[in-house]
């Protein structure tokens, strides 16, 4: 199937959790969604054989912020799901790695490096900090320096 | 039948970096394998964030010295995605030709470690003496052998001039007919063919379901090159062949990577021909707020980075995903189910660059098992070997 | 035990503390038939009870300055410690890291410093050249 006509089916199913969906520059699809239809989202993409490449969390002022990527290898180009926690005290989101094998590892990360905790995820602990890393110290949040 | 468990890692000798397998077996056979990470954390992408945008370039090389060419690469393409900057057809060129150099050194890397541990130390000694043209190439154009420090946001920080194009074609020429040497040997030599044939096996549907990238994709069938699919640099002025076998097995993993090298002096020779005069770099004064997104083809796969920027001269966010990150996780499939003397070499065909996605692991459940250290378990790799070799060539050769 | 004994043949230990694997492959190309370091009888070994230095490279992170530490009590003393490449040598610009505690001169006594980033096989030479000659000149 074409890039174009997936697009249209992703637009179709789910555009009452659909916020924006821009192609931003050249091969770079951004697509923002509220974080509780991640799963499905996810799932669907799955069956229209994108490659998850990664997730990137990142800490802004208004919410932790996860990105999906996902790649659409026959046409190039990367589909970026934005999501928005806005509960910095205890973010969470559903996990995709029931789905997605490949995502455990970085859900894991990022759940050490941001602090958000993915309900449903199948080993969560610690993956690159040593064990006993202090609780509550998220190495990738930005209120660590104040 | 009692459980063993053989920790490899965190210091083997012949695993650069530290990492930390732990294959619980069951007689001969691996019954299950934890892979645990954390000893090269650097905590690189926070790095980031307190450095300026050139300053990056240089902190990311350093995340793996043998793929340090691709980590800049995908940076610069990020931030040029971001701020959408165009950069000069020289420069892509020779950034072509710097990122397919590093292809060669890298596969001829693998190819020497693979080698040795299977038992066949000459293969070690020649791959890495093939090498060492591509790293004099590498000292002529950048002034180092390693960390060339050649991508810079906007273009190339060195030009590459007439002087060393004869230089490079001629030692390409040569390292191409140590390729030719190597396919011969694999393709040809029974003992290898049984180590690595059916060994290892990742199917095309697991390969999918843990995102596996790079060789190890191309290997299990799948079809993806993101030099082919999502065109960088000056791969789509060229013409050249993107890999792919069906098999899954190691020897579909090593093969994909020799046919890749032969690709790789195509593409060097059309670039170094095609090259055009003109700027290697057009200067950027400011970054506007933003994000962008890099990647492309390391000799290990995809390489990921995700950038953004508030229009300040540092970036708010640096998500850096080396391509190692999701092979080596697949290895949870290959290696499980195979024999303890097939583990060394299953662990390493996915060519894991261990300082890319940092890992070692050790969780110690049944600390009254017998343990095999790491040493004896490369020994059993060998006597596999020489057992093949006996069974084939007879008793006077050991 | 005698260290000057240790001057005719030096075997290696090579440890990594968290390094980028540059200097691990630069180490590993100490082998190989440009330089074959085993003509001046270094030998690259695979247990650090057999070892008579140490060669370490990267930057000790928390996971990884235990285990560093313990190897160096592994080994059978004296044991001389070369810290190779830049980051052995000092952190350079990983001093900021979240996850790097100390230099690795802090955690065990270093010997020899290579800089470079990565040294170049024949710096790594000259350093082990360097570190026999002291060893030699202590003596008398």
């Amino acid at each position: 199937m074409k890039i174009e006509n997936k697009l249209e089916k992703i637009k179709e199913r789910f555009s009452k959790v659909i916020v924006s969906l821009e192609e931003k520059t050249k091969n770079r699809i951004y697509i923002e969604i509220s974080p509780d239809c991640i799963f499905e989202i996810a799932n669907f993409f799955k069956e229209l054989n994108f490659r998850f490449a990664i997730a990137s969390g990142v800490d802004t002022p208004s919410g932790i912020e996860i990105l999906y990527h996902f790649s659409d290898d026959k046409s190039g180009k990367i589909i970026t799901l934005r999501t928005l926690i806005k509960d910095k005290k205890d973010p969470k989101i559903q996990s995709i790695t029931p789905i997605i094998k490949g995502a455990e590892w970085i859900e894991r990360e990022i759940w050490e490096l941001l602090g958000v905790n993915f309900v449903g995820h199948p080993n969560l602990k610690h993956l690159l900090l040593k064990d006993d890393w202090p609780e509550g110290k998220y190495p990738l949040r930005k209120e660590k320096n104040e | 039948m009692s459980r063993k468990i053989i920790p490899i890692g965190p210091y083997h000798p012949l695993q650069e970096e530290p990492e930390f397998f732990r294959l619980y077996v069951e007689g001969e056979k691996v019954v299950d394998i934890d892979i645990v990470l954390g000893y090269m954390h650097r905590g690189i992408e926070e790095l980031s964030e307190h450095k300026h945008f050139d300053q990056v370039t240089f902190t990311v090389e350093r995340i793996c010295g043998i793929c340090s060419n691709s980590h800049p690469f995908a940076f610069v393409n990020a931030v040029e995605n971001l701020a959408n900057i165009e950069v000069p057809e020289r420069a892509l060129y020779i950034r072509t030709i710097v990122a397919e150099l590093e292809r060669l050194h890298s596969h001829l890397l693998w190819l020497g470690l693979a080698g040795h541990f299977i038992g066949y130390n000459t293969v070690w000694m020649w791959a890495w003496k093939y090498r060492e043209p591509i790293l004099d190439c590498f000292e002529m154009i950048s002034g180092n052998r390693n960390h060339y420090a050649m991508m810079k946001i906007g273009g190339v920080r060195r030009d590459i001039l007439d002087e060393h194009i004869l230089f490079l074609k001629k030692s390409l020429k040569e390292v191409e007919k140590g390729i030719s040497i190597f396919e011969k040997a694999v393709r040809n030599d029974p003992v290898i063919g049984a180590r690595l044939k059916n060994v290892g096996i990742l199917t095309k549907e697991e390969a999918i379901n843990y995102c596996v990238v790079g060789p190890t994709a191309r290997a299990s069938g799948i079809d993806i090159d993101v030099r082919r699919d999502d065109p960088y640099g000056a791969y789509d002025r060229v013409s050249w062949n993107v890999i792919v076998l069906e098999d899954g097995d190691i020897f579909a993993k090593t093969l994909v990577r020799i046919l890749e090298m032969y690709e790789s002096v195509k593409i060097i020779m059309q670039c170094l021909d095609k090259m055009p005069k003109g700027e290697i770099f057009k200067e950027i004064r400011e970054i506007p707020a933003g994000e962008g997104i890099g990647r492309v083809e390391a000799p290990r796969g995809e390489c990921f980075h995700y950038i953004r920027s508030d229009g300040t001269n540092r970036p708010t966010r640096h998500k850096i995903r080396a391509p190692s990150y999701m092979n080596v996780a697949s290895n949870k499939i290959a290696a499980v189910g195979g024999t303890i003397s097939d583990a060394a070499i299953t662990l390493a065909a996915v060519d894991p660059c261990y300082c890319c996605t940092e890992r070692t692991v050790v969780l110690d459940k049944n600390t009254n098992n017998k343990i095999i250290s790491a040493e004896e378990l490369i020994k059993l790799s060998y006597e596999k070997t020489k057992k093949l070799k006996r069974a084939l060539y007879g008793d006077f050769i050991s | 035990m005698n260290l000057k004994l240790l001057t005719k043949s030096i075997w290696v230990f090579h440890a990594a503390c968290s390094p980028c694997n540059n200097c691990d492959i630069e180490i590993l190309d100490l082998l190989t038939p440009r330089h074959d370091v085993e003509r001046f009888g270094i030998v690259l070994v695979g247990s650090v009870r057999h070892a008579d230095a140490l060669l370490v490279t990267g930057v000790p992170n928390y996971k990884t300055k235990d285990r560093i530490l313990q190897l160096y009590k592994q080994a059978s003393q004296p044991c001389l410690v070369i810290a190779v490449g830049s980051c052995a040598c000092g952190r350079i610009m990983f001093r900021e890291s979240y996850n790097s505690p100390c230099d690795l001169d802090k955690i065990i006594p270093v010997d020899i410093y290579v800089p470079g980033c990565p040294p170049k096989p024949e710096a790594m030479i000259a350093g082990i050249v360097k570190l026999i000659k002291k060893v030699n000149e202590n003596r008398k």
